[in-house]
C-alpha cells in the first residue's frame, strides 16, 4: 500500500457555482486538494484544481501504432511467408487490403489500452475497495476531499470550507491509494499558476 | 473594443498583387495557349501536340476554378450545419465563414463562365461526352447522354450556382438585419433562431442534391466519363469541406492578430482544428475506399482511373509523383502534426497546417482534373500557379471587403453569450 492512511477534511457543496470559487479560495490559502469527486463530469474543473494534462493520449498513441505494427507485420508474414494463397491472382503483399483490418487492429490496441491504463491511473481495478468520501458524490453533492498535513490546523480548515459555501463538513480518515504513479503528486500550486 | 476591421495596406497590396500575378497569367494563357482555336480530332501525334495546349489553359482554368468556387462555398454549408445543429460556439466567430461565403456569386459567375465556354466551345478534349460522333457509336456514353448533355450541365449547373447564391445570401441578410435590429427578447430570439435553421435547413439540401452529388459527377468526374465512382461527390466535398475550414482557420488567426475578434479564444480554435483534423481524415477515408471497392470487387474496366494516374506495376505513370504527394500533404501531415491537443490550439501551426492543406487539396483537384485532359502531359509552370493567384487576389478582395463594411461580431445573437464562455 502505497499511499497508507491519511487524514482527510472532506467539504460538500451543493452548487457547481459555489463549488468553483471554492476550489480556488481552497488552492489560494495553500490547502492540497486530494481530489473533487462529482455526480457528472464538470467543465473546467481540472484546470482549476490545477491538474496536469492527462497523459493518457500519449499512452493511446503508443498503442495504436503498436496495433498498427502488429496488423501489417502479421499480416505480411501470414500472406507471403508462411501460407501465401492466390487470392484473383493480385499480388501477394496486397497492401489494400490489409488497410481495414489495420485500421480495426489500431484502434482496438488503443481502445483496450487506454480502459486499463485509465483505470490503472485512476487506482481502480477488480476486488479493490475504494474509500467513499460521501455516497451522495454519485448522485447529487460535489464533494472535496483536502489532504490535511501535520501542519493543518483541521479546525481551522473546517470554518473556511464552512465560509466558502461547504452544506456538510467532516474529518475522516482513508487510504489513499493502491498503486505508484499517484495523480496527486501532479498538482501545479496556487502560485505556479499565471496571472497569480 | 472597436468590432470593425479596416483593410490594412500590406492586406491591400497582397490582394492586388495576386490579382496581378494572375491576371497577367491569365493573358499569357490567352496568347500562348490558343485557347479558342479549334479542337483537333484524331489525327497523328503533331494535331495532338498541337492541341494540347489550348486544352491545358481550359483544364487549368476548370480545376481552378471548381476548386475554390467549391472552397469558398463550403463556408455556408458550415454555417447551415452548426445552425441547424443549434450550435453556439460559433457565434463568436460566425462572421468569417460569412464574409468568406460573399465570395460565392463572383466565382460562381467566373466558374460558370468557364464551364459555358468548355461546353458551347465544344471542348471534346476536355469533356469527352461532347462528342456526338463517339456518344453514338459508344454504348457506354450513350447510356450515360440522359444525364451527360450540354442542356442538362448548362441548366444544373446554373440553377446550383444560383440557389448557393441565393440561399446563401438569405443567410447572410439574416445574420446582418439582427445586427441593426438591437437585442432580441427570448420570444423574438426564438423566432429568429427558428427562421434561420428553416432557410439553413433548405441550403442543406439543396448542398447534398448538389455539392455532394450531381456537382462533381458533371464538372470533374466527367472528364473521365467511361469510370465512375460513387465515392467521388463525397470525396470532392471532403476536399473542399477541410480546405473551406481551413480558409476560415487562416482568417481567424489573421484577424485575431490584428487584434480583432476579441471574443474568440484558443477553446474556438480548438474547434476549428478538430475540424480540419476530423475531415483530413475523413478524406483520406473517402479517397481510400474509392479505390478499396474497385481492388476487393474485381473490376479491371475500372482501375482505367487509376492507371493514369499511379501506372502499372511495370512502369509508373506521369501522375505517380504526385498521386503520392496528395496522400502525404493530405493524410500523414494532418495526421500526425493536428493530432495533439496542443498542436490545435497553437495560432501559427494552425495557419501553417491551413495553408499545407489548401495546397494539398488543390494539388488533389490538380490530379482529378489533368490526367483525363492533358494526359501524359502534366506541366506546372507559370500558368498553372499563375491562374490560383487570380483567385486567391479575387476571394482576398471580397472578404476583406465584407469584412470592413460589417460589424466583427454578432452582438444581437441569442447564442453569443454561450460561445463567449465556451470551453472545451
Amino acid at each position: 500500500m502505497a499511499g497508507g492512511i491519511k487524514k482527510f477534511v472532506v467539504g460538500c457543496f451543493d452548487d457547481e457555482k459555489v463549488l468553483f470559487p471554492a476550489v480556488k479560495q481552497v488552492r489560494k490559502a495553500g490547502y492540497k486538494i486530494h481530489d473533487v469527486y462529482t455526480p457528472f463530469p464538470v467543465h473546467g474543473l481540472d484546470h482549476a484544481m490545477g491538474l496536469r494534462e492527462t497523459s493518457l493520449h500519449t499512452a493511446g498513441f503508443i498503442y495504436a501504432i503498436t496495433g498498427t505494427t502488429t496488423a501489417l507485420s502479421f499480416m505480411s508474414w501470414v500472406f507471403t511467408k508462411d501460407w501465401p494463397l492466390n487470392i484473383g491472382g493480385k499480388p501477394h503483399f496486397a497492401l489494400p487490403a490489409w488497410i481495414p483490418i489495420t485500421f480495426e487492429l489500431t484502434v482496438l490496441f488503443s481502445a483496450v489500452g487506454m480502459v486499463l491504463t485509465f483505470c490503472y491511473l485512476c487506482q481502480l481495478s477488480p476486488f479493490v475497495k475504494k474509500h467513499h468520501f460521501h455516497a451522495r458524490a454519485t448522485d447529487d453533492l460535489f464533494v472535496m476531499a483536502i489532504e490535511c498535513t501535520d501542519k493543518t490546523n483541521d479546525a481551522e480548515l473546517q470554518q473556511f470550507l464552512e465560509k466558502n459555501g461547504a452544506k456538510e463538513i467532516n474529518v475522516q480518515h482513508a487510504e489513499t491509494g493502491w498503486w505508484i504513479g499517484r495523480y496527486d503528486r501532479e498538482q501545479k500550486l496556487y502560485r505556479e499558476e499565471k496571472g497569480y | 473594443m472597436n468590432h470593425q476591421f479596416e483593410i490594412s495596406a500590406s492586406y491591400k497590396k497582397w490582394t492586388w498583387g495576386l490579382i496581378g500575378v494572375g491576371v497577367v497569367a491569365l493573358l499569357y494563357g490567352f496568347i500562348m495557349y490558343h485557347p479558342f482555336a479549334p479542337v483537333a480530332h484524331g489525327g497523328g501525334h503533331d494535331a495532338h501536340h498541337a492541341a494540347s495546349d489550348s486544352t491545358r489553359f481550359w483544364a487549368v482554368l476548370l480545376q481552378n476554378s471548381a476548386y475554390w468556387l467549391l472552397v469558398v462555398n463550403a463556408s455556408m454549408f458550415f454555417i447551415c450545419v452548426t445552425t441547424m445543429a443549434m450550435g453556439g460556439w460559433q457565434i463568436a466567430l460566425r462572421r468569417v465563414p460569412e464574409a468568406i461565403s460573399s465570395v460565392v456569386p463572383v466565382l460562381g459567375i467566373i466558374t460558370f463562365l468557364v464551364l459555358m465556354a468548355i461546353i458551347w466551345g465544344g471542348r471534346t478534349d476536355i469533356y469527352h461526352w461532347l462528342d456526338n460522333e463517339a456518344v453514338k457509336n459508344d454504348p457506354i456514353l450513350n447510356g450515360k447522354s440522359g444525364f451527360l448533355n450540354p442542356t442538362f450541365y448548362t441548366i444544373w449547373s446554373a440553377v446550383s450556382i444560383l440557389m448557393w447564391w441565393l440561399l446563401g445570401r438569405k443567410m447572410r441578410s439574416l445574420s446582418l438585419q439582427s445586427d441593426k435590429d438591437g437585442q432580441m427578447d427570448y420570444e423574438t430570439g426564438k423566432k429568429w433562431i427558428f427562421k434561420n435553421t428553416v432557410w439553413a435547413s433548405l441550403y442543406c439540401v439543396f448542398f447534398g442534391l448538389s455539392v455532394a452529388s450531381t456537382i462533381p459527377w458533371l464538372w470533374l468526374m466527367s472528364i473521365d466519363a467511361h469510370w465512375y465512382s460513387t465515392m467521388y461527390s463525397w470525396y470532392t466535398f471532403a476536399s473542399t469541406f477541410v480546405s473551406g475550414m481551413s480558409l476560415v482557420a487562416i482568417y481567424i488567426v489573421y484577424l485575431k492578430n490584428k487584434g480583432k475578434l476579441e471574443y474568440v479564444t484558443e477553446e474556438h480554435l480548438h474547434d476549428v482544428g478538430k475540424f480540419m483534423f476530423a475531415f483530413s481524415v475523413f478524406w483520406t477515408y473517402l479517397w481510400f475506399s474509392q479505390y478499396m471497392l474497385i481492388w476487393y470487387s474485381n473490376q479491371p474496366e475500372e482501375t482505367k482511373y487509376f492507371v493514369e494516374r499511379i501506372g502499372t506495376a511495370d512502369k509508373s505513370g506521369p501522375y505517380h509523383f504526385i498521386f503520392f504527394v496528395n496522400l502525404i500533404l493530405n493524410f500523414l501531415c494532418p495526421l500526425l502534426i493536428l493530432m495533439k491537443r496542443g498542436a490545435k490550439r497553437s495560432w501559427s501551426l494552425l495557419v501553417f497546417m491551413g495553408v499545407l492543406i489548401i495546397v494539398g487539396h488543390w494539388i488533389d483537384f490538380y490530379q482529378m482534373v489533368m490526367p483525363g485532359t492533358v494526359k501524359g502531359h502534366p506541366k506546372m509552370y507559370f500558368f498553372e500557379l499563375g491562374v490560383p493567384a487570380l483567385f486567391i487576389g479575387i476571394i482576398m478582395l471580397v472578404v476583406g471587403k465584407y469584412l470592413s463594411t460589417n460589424s466583427l461580431v454578432m452582438k444581437n445573437h441569442p447564442f453569443i453569450k454561450e460561445s463567449m464562455i465556451h470551453h472545451t
